[in-house]
């Protein structure tokens, strides 16, 4: 059993926390002040309606079927690239990480160009008499798309626990005398499973709140319903209504979590240094193994560069300027690194607090920071829009609020990163710090944050690239003229300019891509 | 741990993230101090703004409404309207501040804002929303002279907002394998079962559901419900929007696609002149020749009212109506400018009466697009 590190957490961590926690409170305050705003039968008649039934069944079932088929790619994939003589692992690891980079409006146009009933595919396979591929749109176009573009939630927070694990457990049980299946399955699954779980829950709560796959590819769930609440009524209300159920779907999930974590120990409880586990021979394994990476990284990354390749060639031809826009580029990593910034620092006081002294309220107030991460982003932008315009005009239509707004946003991927980094590391030495005659505070900042340090970056660098795609807090909430990237590509796609959209959309991919390898990279060489 | 235990490579690693952090910080502290537009904190908090570079310092002042300043919220795409707003910028020395957006999403935007709204004019790509805004009594009425600028039927009819441009549904056909003369001079007789199959279209696309309200109110909801049965049980493809509908008659996957007309015209820019497809305007005031209109409408709220209508003004003058037509192939809406080249005169279409302000039932054609299984 882990023990908390003594009695009550340092102001340090506390303090800090609530602020957080309070602002997380703002989307949840708006939806529920606009959903009330006709009194409970505006409520109940939205609940009542056997339509708003059957978003959530669908809501339900995309989460579901996306979350397991991430887990079912990236699992193998990161066992693969972490333990494997595979060749070529560390190539595939920066590769197989990559599509998290490709937003998902941009996802999600190019499997319809490429896999819709005539797309290219169907191009290429019509001499063999292929008239028209099966349908995309709907659930399986939306969950192949949703998987494609987030399996490295798992693939990367699972890779991390495979490298950070003790190999002495498994050692032990092939020295009891376990095979090499059995120890996998009983061993190095379970030790993995709340990293597997924490990406896992990225997936879901992300599927929840995506609105650019499941618009592009028809699937009515909350993201898409709540839109359509807004353009076809003009009325807040239902899609406040919305937005509150889902929060409640988000709830469920999150308590649906807690119960699989228990209270297992995942850091190493010997003596000596730590150490890498061994490398497994794949033999002729290799070929299957290889050719499921290439399957993976050829749709999930080949494939959409391609096509947008394809675009921008087109149009050139065709006499478009090619239309390199490093104004938007900068602005995009430079608020993204702000964000990104700011999250991580968020995110130390909730991450440590849900660790080292774990109890209900900290366990809530961890739970809380997801909150923002499921709802729509457009929901999240009109809520501060409400809040900022009317109570704080100041900081309204400045950078001050869009950051304020990537934070809520996007914070549970910080926390959730930094959280499963220090569960690896021993509470041990922090009590050795506090020992040696260290204030809290000091132990802190002198020993839990840089011993989190990979955890803290990793979860930095997810909040970078989500804040590098993000687009509808980015449109309302921005200062007026401010472009990024995804601006940019939204503008151009908005009014189907395909070619125009191209070269941002290749910029946005590109300077994403540059943290993402960095991360994998540094990891690896340590 | 064992990092600590390395070779000196490892300080160098150790640093970066620290200085990658410390970049990271000092850029979001200079953002929040660039932040404040009122010039509220901005005695304390000017010098870090500074150091961020020529480039935030121009977009800190742009920031500055009131006078001289023009405040926009736009649901027209930049790709479309941005020249426009340059040009008026040029011509009035006005200082123009767009947000692009959405239409949907903008009109909710200036309801969250209420009275605290910056926005001075709202530029919506439909109709919708501005009848939307208009019943929420969000829209100053306009001056006579300026409303007089365009035809009745493509305004408000209690002047709270104007057309400034104009699109006309049409059935776009694969030139391959159709003529003119095949089609049909109403698109009620695509319900006939020769077309099982042929058909492309965008159910979800705002122009597509104006055109159904539009039936709806023209020929009646038993009309427009069979209509959509007839077109559903012909197995009509399913586009996410209509440029995709229209690629889709182009590619030969339908022959035939109801879409706005401008799609074509934007695809020859983009892909050539030779792409197979063509647009056909439905006759006798049918009501798949619907015309459409962008238009705005000015703020009660307005912080400058008056540079919001001097904008409508240029927006409706010879030379930005010119505009839409030559760069966007949209139709002008002013008398006296001819529409471009292969834009059929507006006055040609044999487009529906309809009074565009009543197309606001949209919660009516979303549940008859449900119930007939066409969403």
């Amino acid at each position: 059993m882990q023990r908390p590190s003594g009695g009550r957490p340092p102001g340090l961590v506390w303090i800090p926390a609530a602020f957080v926690a309070a602002a997380m409170l703002l989307p949840l305050g708006y939806l529920i002040l606009r959903s009330f705003e006709d009194g409970w039968s505006g409520v109940l008649e939205v609940l009542l309606d056997g339509s708003t039934l059957a978003v959530l069944l669908r809501s339900i079932s995309l989460a579901v079927i996306v979350t397991g088929a991430s887990i079912a790619v990236a699992v193998p994939l990161a066992w693969l690239t972490a333990r494997t003589d595979l060749p070529g692992r560390r190539t595939w690891a920066v590769l197989a990480a990559l599509p998290l980079v490709v937003p998902s409006y941009v996802g999600g146009l190019v499997l319809i160009s490429a896999l819709g009933p005539r797309g290219m595919l169907q191009g290429v396979l019509a001499p063999l008499g292929v008239e028209r591929l099966p349908e995309i749109y709907g659930l399986p176009g939306a969950a192949l798309a949703l998987t494609l573009f987030s399996y490295p939630y798992v693939f990367l927070t699972a890779r991390a626990a495979l490298r950070g694990m003790d190999p002495a457990l498994e050692e032990t049980a092939r020295s009891l005398g376990s095979g090499a299946w059995k120890t996998f399955f009983r061993v190095t699954l379970p030790q993995m499973r709340p990293a597997v779980v924490a990406g896992a829950l990225l997936v879901a709560l992300y599927t929840l709140s995506d609105f650019g796959v499941v618009s592009l590819l028809q699937y009515d769930s909350f993201a898409r319903e709540i839109y359509t609440q807004y353009r076809s009524a003009f009325d807040r209300t239902p899609a406040a209504i919305l937005g509150l159920m889902l929060v409640a779907l988000t709830a469920a999930i999150l308590y649906t979590e807690s119960r699989t974590r228990g209270r297992a120990r995942y850091h190493r409880s010997g003596v000596g240094t730590a150490r890498r586990g061994a490398q497994v021979n794949l033999g002729r394994w290799k070929w299957p193994a290889l050719v499921f990476c290439g399957a993976v990284v050829s749709l999930a990354l080949v494939l959409p560069i391609g096509i947008l390749l394809f675009w921008l060639a087109r149009g050139l031809v065709e006499g478009e300027p090619l239309r390199l826009v490093w104004g938007a580029a900068l602005n995009s990593v430079y608020v993204s690194a702000a964000a990104a910034a700011l999250a991580a620092l968020a995110a130390l006081p909730i991450a440590v607090l849900a660790v080292r002294f774990p109890g209900r309220v900290s366990g809530l107030l961890e739970r809380l920071t997801y909150l923002g991460y499921a709802l729509p982003g457009i929901v999240l932008a009109l809520a501060l829009v409400f809040f900022g315009s009317n109570y704080v005009p100041a900081i309204y239509g400045t950078l001050g609020i869009l950051l304020f707004a990537y934070v809520v946003h996007f914070l549970p991927q910080a926390v959730g990163a930094t959280r499963s980094a220090l569960l690896q590391v021993q509470p041990s030495v922090e009590e050795a710090a506090r020992g040696l005659g260290k204030g809290p505070t000091k132990v802190l900042a002198t020993v839990t944050a840089p011993l989190t340090r990979s955890g803290i970056i990793a979860g930095g660098a997810l909040v970078f690239l989500t804040t590098m795609k993000e687009l509808p807090a980015t449109l309302l909430l921005g200062p007026i003229g401010f472009d990024t990237l995804a601006t940019s590509v939204w503008t151009a796609t908005s009014e189907a300019f395909f070619a125009r959209a191209a070269a941002p959309a290749i910029l946005l991919i590109l300077l994403s891509a540059v943290p993402m390898y960095l991360l994998v990279i540094r990891e690896k060489k340590q | 741990m064992r990092q600590t235990a390395k070779l000196p490579k490892s300080a160098t690693r150790r640093l970066l993230p620290v200085i990658f952090l410390l970049t990271a910080l000092i850029a979001s502290a200079a953002a929040c101090g660039q932040a404040p537009p009122q010039g509220e904190k901005s005695g304390d908090q000017s010098s870090s703004g500074e150091t961020t570079g020529g480039g935030e310092t121009t977009q800190a002042e742009k920031l500055k409404p009131g006078e001289g300043s023009l405040v926009v919220y736009s649901g027209r795409s930049e790709e479309l309207v941005g020249p426009i707003f340059e040009q008026y910028e040029e011509e009035s020395g006005m200082d123009v501040q767009v947000r692009y957006g959405d239409t949907a999403e903008l009109a909710a935007t200036i309801l969250e804002e209420g009275e605290n709204s910056p926005v001075d004019l709202f530029f919506a790509q439909d109709p919708g929303a501005l009848g939307a805004l208009s019943d929420a009594d969000v829209f100053e009425k306009l001056p006579e002279k300026l409303l007089d600028r365009v035809p009745g039927k493509f305004r408000s009819p209690d002047g709270l907002w104007v057309g400034t441009s104009g699109r006309a549904r049409v059935v776009a056909y694969n030139s391959d394998e159709l003529q003119a003369k095949d089609l049909p001079d109403s698109i009620l007789d695509f319900t006939d079962p020769k077309w099982e199959g042929r058909i492309g279209w965008a159910p979800t696309n705002g122009s597509f559901q104006a055109f159904v309200t539009a039936l709806r109110n023209i020929e009646g909801e038993d009309t427009a419900r069979e209509w959509l049965e007839g077109i559903e049980s012909n197995n009509p493809f399913v586009y996410p929007d209509n440029s995709s509908a229209l690629e889709g008659v182009a590619s030969g996957e339908v022959d035939v696609a109801f879409v706005n007309h401008y799609y074509l015209l934007r695809a020859r820019e983009e892909q050539g002149d030779d792409l197979p497809a063509e647009n056909y305007y439905l006759k006798n005031g049918d009501p798949g020749a619907l015309v459409l209109v962008s238009g705005a409408g000015v703020l009660k709220t307005a912080d400058n009212p008056k540079a919001a209508e001097d904008f409508l003004r240029y927006a409706l003058s010879d030379e930005a109506q010119q505009y839409f037509t030559e760069t966007d192939f949209e139709y002008p809406l002013t008398r006296g400018v001819q529409p471009g080249k292969n834009l059929e005169p507006l006055s040609e279409i044999e487009s529906p009466d309809v009074d565009l302000s009543n197309l606001d039932d949209l919660e009516g054609t979303l549940d008859l697009l449900r119930e007939t299984g066409a969403l």
